[in-house]
Formats: C-alpha cells, structure tokens, sequence
C-alpha cells in the first residue's frame, strides 16, 4: 500500500478521511454549522454518506446500521444532539454489535448557533464514552481508537469537536485504508436490543460495568499523555483548549486529557499532586473542574466570565494570571444580512408592514430579524415556529391572536416543523392559523444541502420527493397556497391579507430556489434529463 | 530564527475569495516544510458578512489562532474591513490592502484576492515556484493564467522595504 501523503486538512476532512480509511459503511447526519462538511467530503471520497430528515433519526439509522455489525457513524452539530438525545441515551443501554460513532460538533462563542450548550455533559447523561480531538490529526486518529472502544465495549462512542478543531486546517498523516471490517450480518439479540423493562434493568446494570472497566482502561491508556515541564505550575486541559494553554504557557506541566469521558482521575490525582498549582483550562462549562473537584482533588479553576465565548492564547493568559479585568471588546465586523436578490425579503416586508406577531425559526431567514425587516419575534430551535406560534394564538386576545404567524424554511419545516403542523390540525386555534413556508429549494445557511422537500439526495443525485403542499393537504389543511415571491407581483401579499382574514388554518408556501443555487439547480435539471434522453429544455 | 512563526490575518467580505487566499497561503507554507495552522470563521460568509482567516506558520505551531496584537502581517480585501480587524497587527506589522495593487490593471477583478497574496509573498520567507505550483493546484487551467499575472503584479509591486 503506497503511504497516504501529509495533508493539510480541516478537522471535519480529517473525520471524514479516517472514516473513509475505517471503512465506515455509512454515514448519516443533518446539516449543521460546524458538522456539514463531515458527510459532505465523506461522500466525496466514495463514502456512503446521507442526509436524514433530522438528527434523531439520522442516530436511529446509524443504530440500525451498527445492529447490523457496521461501522457507522453520525454527524450533527451540538444542538442537534437535543434532537438526538431519545434514541442516544437509549443505544447506551442497548449497545451495538458494530461501531457506532456519534460525532458532535460544538460550538462555543456561538459562530453560527442559538446557544452554546457544551455537550460534554451529554456523554455523562447518556453514559457515553467521549473522545475530544484538539486539532485535525487528532481528529483523524481519534476516530479510529473511538471504533476501537466502541467495538470492543459494544457502545456507542461521542466525538466532541468544536468550532476550532472543525474548521481550522493542521497537518495529517493519514494511515490509508485500514483493514476491511467484517461484512454486516443480522444476529438476534431480543435481551439486549428489546428494551423493555425486564429487559432495560439488566442492561442499565451493564452499562454501569462497561464505564466502570473503560475508566480503568483509561487510567493506562495514551489518550492522555503528561508533557513535563516546570513542577510550579500544572494544567489540566482537552481539546483545542490544550493548544491555547501549551502557547499561553509553554513551560508549564500538561496533562492533556483526549478521553475525557469517563475520567482517568487516579491519573489526574496523580498530576496534581506532582505540581505546585494545578489550573484546569477548558472551553465552556466547568464540565472537567467540576468532576476533579467531586473527586477531592484541588484544583483551581477558571473565573466564571471566561465560560462564555470561546477560549484563546490571551483569554487563557488571563485565567492563570487571575485577571478578571475587563477585556478589550471586539470591533464589530459586517453583520450577514440576507442577499440582495432574495426572495425573502418581499415576504419580511410584507410581514413588518402588517405588523404580524412572526414565530420564526433557524435558517437564513432568521436575518428577517435585523435590519431593515425587524420581523421576527421570537426564534428558540428547529421547528418551534409552529408550536410557539400557536401558543401565541391560543392565548392572545383576538386582535392580536390574528396577527401571529409562523415562518420556517423548507428544511426547517421538514426536519422539526411536520409534527408541528400535526399538532396545527389537532388543537387549531380559534382563529386559525397561518404558516408560511419559505421554500427555496435547499438547506440555504449551512452551505445549499439537499433534503427530502428537495428531491436530491445529498451527492445530489435525484430520489423520491416529498412535496410539501401534497403533505399539507393530506394533513387535512383546507387553504393550502403555493405563492412565487418576486417583485413587481403582489399574489403573496394577497394570499397572506386573504389567510390572515380566514380565521382558517392556512398554508402558504413560498416557493422560489434560493438565488445562490440557481445555475446548479439548472446544471442538475439538465444532466437528468439528457439522462433520461428525454428531450430537454432550453437553459 | 528557530522557534519564530509567521501570523497573517487575512480579511474580507463573503465572496471576496478569502478563504481561497488564505488556502493558498498556507498551501504554500506547507510546500516549504513548515508546520502550519489555517483557521477561519466562515459560518454566516455567504450572506455578505466579514470573513476572516488566520495562517501561521513555522517550525512548530500551536494555537490556529493569531491574537490580538500578535499578527505580522494584515491583508484586507475591502477597505472597510480594515478597522475592524487591524487591532490583529502587531505594532510595526504590515498592513496590505487593495491600493498595494492597482487594481484597474489586474487582468480581472476576481484576481485581487491573489494581487495581493502577491504583494504578501514580496515579503515571506517562501520560494517563488512554490506560490506558483500552488496557484496551479488552486485554479482551474483556464483561470490559472490571469491569477498568476495578478500573482506576480501583485509581487513586483512590493519594493523592499516598501
């Protein structure tokens, strides 16, 4: 075998190349900033990689494919693991025959995000071994020892990246494709897999077991190395927080731990002892101090201004140096705003100029909130513009209950905001309801991802459709209108000023691809028809 | 000059081809046999907000992050970019923006992201056939012609010293 060549690759490459090189046998996922680019170049590299609707049941196939004896992995950013918690904690207790690998990708200082939730307390909740990379090597092998543990203790393993490690570019060497794992096979295992109770107290005892054997397994293992420096002063640290503290400080004692879940802490008293000081430095919550210090180990902490944000070489200076001034503020860059040409701006005009109550939602259109348009009111996750909005409506005077509306763009609505419209159906409000659906052809804010609403699966290749207003109207949605916004055409705002006075549940879906795809979307119309040999339209 | 690294921030609006120069850049360091970091924030880049990319390099590089402060050299792709991230230069660092170049020549305006990755090679300890075979892996071949004009304008527009 020819030795793979040192690249530079970000940390989402990394993940897909050693999953490409471990011979996953399918990836699965939901787009998510900083997650996206994971499935997207481990199809690239012939990969079996896949979009599902949401996270949830993107984990539930990848359980299924490592039931089946697979290597499997999934891939979501950090809320999306909310999504995905159900079946997580769950295929704990189960186990998997093959690997499963759930890679969750956070997102401190929230670069693209609605919280900076630190999912670290995940792999404690669920009982989950965790790995955290702190740069792409790392990142690549990390990978392969997160198959090993899963294989061996049959468990599904988390691995922790953050924006840092996702998206900064650092040297690998790659192993190559690496041995052909077994080839999948169904074996029945009703105790282990049916969990009912009977069934599910034996296997919570033997997660416990697991986690007990892993944590010694830890203690030992060369996840955590020690670099030796001065004896005056240790630092605890994980993740690209150990590359801030070796700048920030590069004489001191390191322990740098790379299998933080569950903790090697006869390791960890072992190095604070040995140190005079022993600082933790670690990115958001105070997950590592906190269990240290359960564990009667005295170490210090950081102050509680730097859980929030991201950390860096100065912020890290600052933590041992005990400053708690106030730090520099940033200059503010250009805002994002949404393109010239969208059309979603002909709606959030509309909207503003009624004064609607909007229950918004994640996407591009979230930008519908600032400047000029000022027409969101409330946006908290995927999908939560159905039921807030019509919690707005069941509660709110009628004058006001009327002018609610919920927005949700197209992936949006079918990742999270279907069993909201059920939900629209079953308890309506007394004056109605009207959604708006801004269908623009593609998952627009995480880099144009196809979903099922699309008809293209995630290589782009065409698959079976779901169409949104066959959907509605099978749901029983009486008023269900497909509108084109586009200037110098007022048939949207007089399909809104018709549903808003319905008192009827409506329906609206606002349907134009989003500009930025438009030339692609017409290659791919193109190639699929002389596919077909069908004649083709003009371009 | 063991142990020295290079920090450069380059910056810009979504669409300027920030990140293709700073790939560019660190494409080429990593040709040289240095150890090299590249990290970037990009999640809202293609709705027209600021870009920025930090590249380091040198013998061993830890943090991907240049600091406040600590950056060598700063290359702005759009002038109003310039306030909000010169705090990234160190206090005799360099600052590279568009007027480095004169842009009504460059053979197409496309090209200013590599104008002035250009008039940054003038200044690092990295050889010419480098940045070249770099630019050729970097384009297609119909567009490698006039990135390479705009390279090298770009780097003779740099005397030394200027």
């Amino acid at each position: 075998m020819p030795s793979a060549k040192r690249q530079l690759l970000s940390g989402n490459e990394a993940i897909a190349l050693a999953a490409r090189d471990a011979g996953v046998a399918l990836g699965t996922g939901y787009p998510g900033t900083p997650s996206t680019e994971i499935l997207e170049r481990f199809s690239e590299l012939g990969g079996r990689g896949q979009w599902s609707p949401n996270e949830k049941v993107a984990l539930e196939v990848a359980i299924g494919a490592a039931f089946a004896g697979a290597r499997a992995i999934v891939t979501m950013k950090h809320v999306g693991l909310n999504v995905a918690a159900d079946p997580l904690f769950t295929a704990a207790y189960t186990g998997v025959s093959g690997g499963l690998i759930v890679i969750s990708a956070d997102d401190p200082g929230m670069a693209s995000s609605q919280n900076e939730q630190d999912n670290r307390r995940y792999a404690v909740a669920a009982g989950v071994p965790m790995l955290e990379p702190s740069d792409s090597q790392e990142a690549y092998d990390f990978l392969f020892a997160a198959f090993e543990i899963s294989e061996r203790w049959k468990l599904p393993v988390i691995l922790r990246a953050t924006t840092r490690v996702c998206h900064s570019y650092t040297i690998v060497q790659p192993r190559g494709p690496n041995g052909a794992p077994k080839p999948p096979r169904f074996e029945r295992d009703i105790r282990g897999r049916v969990m009912i109770p009977a069934y599910a107290r034996p296997a919570h005892k033997r997660l416990r077991q697991k986690l007990t054997e892993i944590e010694e397994w830890n203690e030992t293992g060369s996840m955590n190395p020690v670099i030796k420096g001065d004896k005056k002063l240790g630092i605890i640290t994980s993740g690209i927080s150990f590359m801030h503290a070796r700048e920030a400080a590069p004489k001191a004692s390191v322990l740098k731990l790379g299998f933080t879940y569950p903790l090697p802490m006869k390791k960890i008293a072992a190095f604070a002892q040995g140190v005079d000081r022993c600082v933790v430095i670690e990115e958001g919550d105070p997950y590592l101090v906190d269990a240290i210090r359960a564990a009667g180990i005295a170490v210090e902490g950081k102050a509680e201004m730097y859980r929030f944000g991201e950390l860096d070489v100065p912020r890290v200076r600052r933590i041992l140096d005990h400053d708690l001034s106030p730090e520099p503020a940033k200059p503010p860059g250009k805002a994002p705003q949404l393109c010239d040409g969208c059309q979603y701006r002909l709606v959030f005009e509309a909207l503003r100029k009624r004064d609607c109550i909007v229950a918004g939602d994640i996407g591009c259109y979230t930008l519908g909130v600032l400047k000029p348009f000022e027409a969101m009111d409330s946006c908290v996750c995927m999908g939560a513009s159905l039921g807030v909005g019509l919690g707005l409506r069941h509660v709110l005077p009628p004058e006001q209950a009327r002018r609610v509306v919920s927005v949700i763009g197209d992936s949006t609505f079918v990742h999270s905001g279907i069993s909201g419209l059920v939900e629209m159906i079953y308890n309506p409000p007394t004056e109605g309801h009207v959604l708006i659906i801004l269908d623009n052809a593609t998952t627009a804010m995480t880099g144009h991802q196809e979903h099922p609403g699309t008809g293209r699966k995630l290589d782009h290749q065409p698959t079976n459709k779901l169409v949104l207003e066959d959907l509605a109207r099978s749901l029983g949605v009486k008023r269900v209108h497909v509108v084109e916004p586009r200037v110098g055409s007022n048939e949207f705002e007089r399909t809104l000023d018709e549903c808003l006075a319905s008192r009827e549940l409506c329906v609206i879906i606002a349907r134009r691809p989003c500009i930025l795809i438009v030339k692609r979307l017409r290659e791919l119309e193109q190639s699929e028809c002389e596919k077909k040999e069908a004649p083709c339209a003009a371009g | 000059m063991r142990g020295r690294l290079t920090n450069v921030v380059v910056a810009g609006l979504g669409g300027q081809g920030v990140l293709k120069a700073s790939d560019i850049l660190a494409d080429v360091a990593l040709r040289a046999g240095f150890d090299v970091k590249k990290s970037e924030i990009k999640g809202m880049s293609q709705r027209g907000g600021s870009v920025t990319s930090d590249v380091r390099f040198g013998q061993t590089v830890l943090s991907p992050m240049v600091s406040p402060g600590e950056a060598d050299y700063l290359l702005v792709l759009e002038p109003t970019q310039v306030e909000p991230h010169k705090h990234y230069l160190k206090p005799n660092g360099k600052l590279i923006t568009p007027d480095a170049v004169d842009v009504g020549k460059l053979p197409n305006k496309k090209t200013l992201n590599v104008a002035l990755l250009g008039a940054l090679s003038a200044h690092l300890p990295l050889p010419e056939a480098g940045w070249l075979e770099a630019l050729r892996e970097a384009f297609r071949p119909e567009f490698f012609e006039h990135n390479q004009q705009a390279f090298l304008s770009g780097r003779a527009s740099q005397s030394p010293g200027k």
